[in-house]
């Protein structure tokens, strides 16, 4: 009983290392053959417009409604304390620095994350990758790249639009509807917002969550097994394991920039 | 789908993001980092900073003008040295005096400098020698009614 159960352990425990190996290569192959991506950039376009363009909406309707949210809850809060000009720097400090690249990574992972891995594993269990291998074109280089980059691509795109949309639904609820003043409003945001600071560590985080997330969904659906409920468990999975990635990955980057900082 | 389309539409995304990006960077932020080439350093030094904490800012009439980029303990003369990342296009006389001072009742705390009469200008790696400590509130506080219990004596 107690031998099984550590035999069932030690199992697991080799599978997990195995595949975190078998990611790292793919990561590698990746970035390796990454020069056709590139080359005949209409491929990456294309996904661009799959992964990016297509993901512009949620992006921008939810940076609006978490913008006009924070405006709602931080006059709440800075009200109590007569400091509701500061309401500028709250709303663009937490979208910027944090909820910008965070929220919008978590939604670009369940939109475009699993869609990318539903196709590619459908393209798998199809045999479209073994029918390009007969072909000598490379699956990695022609499918897998391409789709890579323009999620990398995409992501701080989306993560900045998704700030200024929540600055922008930030002012509407804090300006317009509930009266702070325009100018403190503003003034304070740019006298507390650094660039170096602020912005280019927002910029870096997404970038980051970008690479995660395209390249757990990418392995997935490479690694997924050729049959439907293979395909469903890996989509499932892309969407949980890069959720927590960036969420992870969020702590020690934060921890990296922040710390030391008053 | 047209390719021609494709094209237009992830340009439009392009050309969207990194005007947000931009939006962020000159609306939102400022390059308020003052840089090392155009900029000079000087030291003050105060028996206390109360809560002042690298980073803020250095004002001359109110004008942001540097940054404390250095907040040490001298521990020959037992007091704070805190160097000032200067603007150089500012150059204050040799006798300007450094304050330490609270934006509002319970703002952030700055440096207000206030320039002298001196003809010479402060240089690089110069020091501040006329300098005023940090309000304690504790400190006033007790100073209040220390003075309202003497008034308060009888005679």
């Amino acid at each position: 009983m107690l031998k099984q159960a550590i035999e069932r352990l030690g199992n697991r425990t080799l599978q997990g290392v195995g595949r975190i190996g078998f990611a790292i290569r793919f990561f590698v192959a990746i970035l390796l053959h990454s020069g056709t991506a590139f080359r005949r950039f209409g491929l990456t376009i294309r996904e661009m417009y799959f992964s990016g363009v297509q993901s512009l909406i949620i992006i921008l309707v939810s940076g609006l409604f978490v913008g006009m949210v924070l405006g709602l809850q931080g006059y709440e809060t800075l009200q109590t304390y007569g400091s509701e000009d500061a309401l500028g720097i709250l709303v663009a400090m937490s979208l910027v620095r944090e909820l910008g690249p965070v929220v919008a990574a978590l939604l670009f992972a369940s939109r475009a994350g699993s869609a990318i891995t539903a196709e590619i594993g459908l393209m798998k269990a199809t045999e479209q990758l073994s029918a390009m291998e007969m072909m000598a074109v490379d699956p990695i280089a022609r499918v897998v790249a391409p789709r890579f980059w323009a999620g990398v691509i995409s992501m701080p795109l989306l993560a900045a639009l998704f700030s200024a949309m929540g600055i922008f639904g930030g002012y509407l609820v804090g300006v317009q509807l509930i009266g702070v003043d325009e100018g403190s409003f503003w003034s304070q945001m740019q006298s507390a917002v650094d660039f170096e600071q602020d912005i280019l560590n927002g910029v870096i985080k997404s970038v980051v969550f970008g690479i995660a997330i395209t390249t757990i969904a990418l392995f997935e659906g490479y690694d997924a097994p050729p049959t439907a409920e293979g395909v469903s468990g890996a989509t499932t999975r892309t969407v949980v394991t890069s959720s927590l990635a960036v969420l992870a990955l969020d702590f020690v980057l934060t921890a990296f920039m922040f710390r030391g900082l008053s | 789908m047209n390719k021609t389309i494709l094209d237009l539409w992830v340009g439009l995304f392009v050309i969207v993001g990194i005007a947000a990006l931009l939006f962020l960077t000159l609306k939102v932020g400022s390059m308020n980092t003052v840089n090392n080439s155009d900029s000079y350093e000087v030291v003050a030094r105060f028996e206390n900073i109360g809560g002042l904490k690298t980073r803020a800012p250095v004002k001359s009439a109110g004008v942001v003008v540097g940054r404390v980029v250095d907040v040490r303990f001298d521990n020959e003369v037992y007091e704070a040295a805190v160097t000032l990342r200067l603007d150089k296009r500012y150059a204050f006389p040799k006798d300007t005096s450094a304050a330490i001072m609270t934006s509002g009742l319970l703002g952030e705390q700055y440096i207000g400098l206030e320039a002298g009469g001196d003809s010479v200008k402060l240089k690089d790696k110069d020091r501040i020698l006329i300098t005023q400590d940090a309000v304690v509130l504790e400190n006033l506080i007790g100073q209040f009614l220390y003075g309202n219990a003497q008034e308060g004596a009888p005679k």
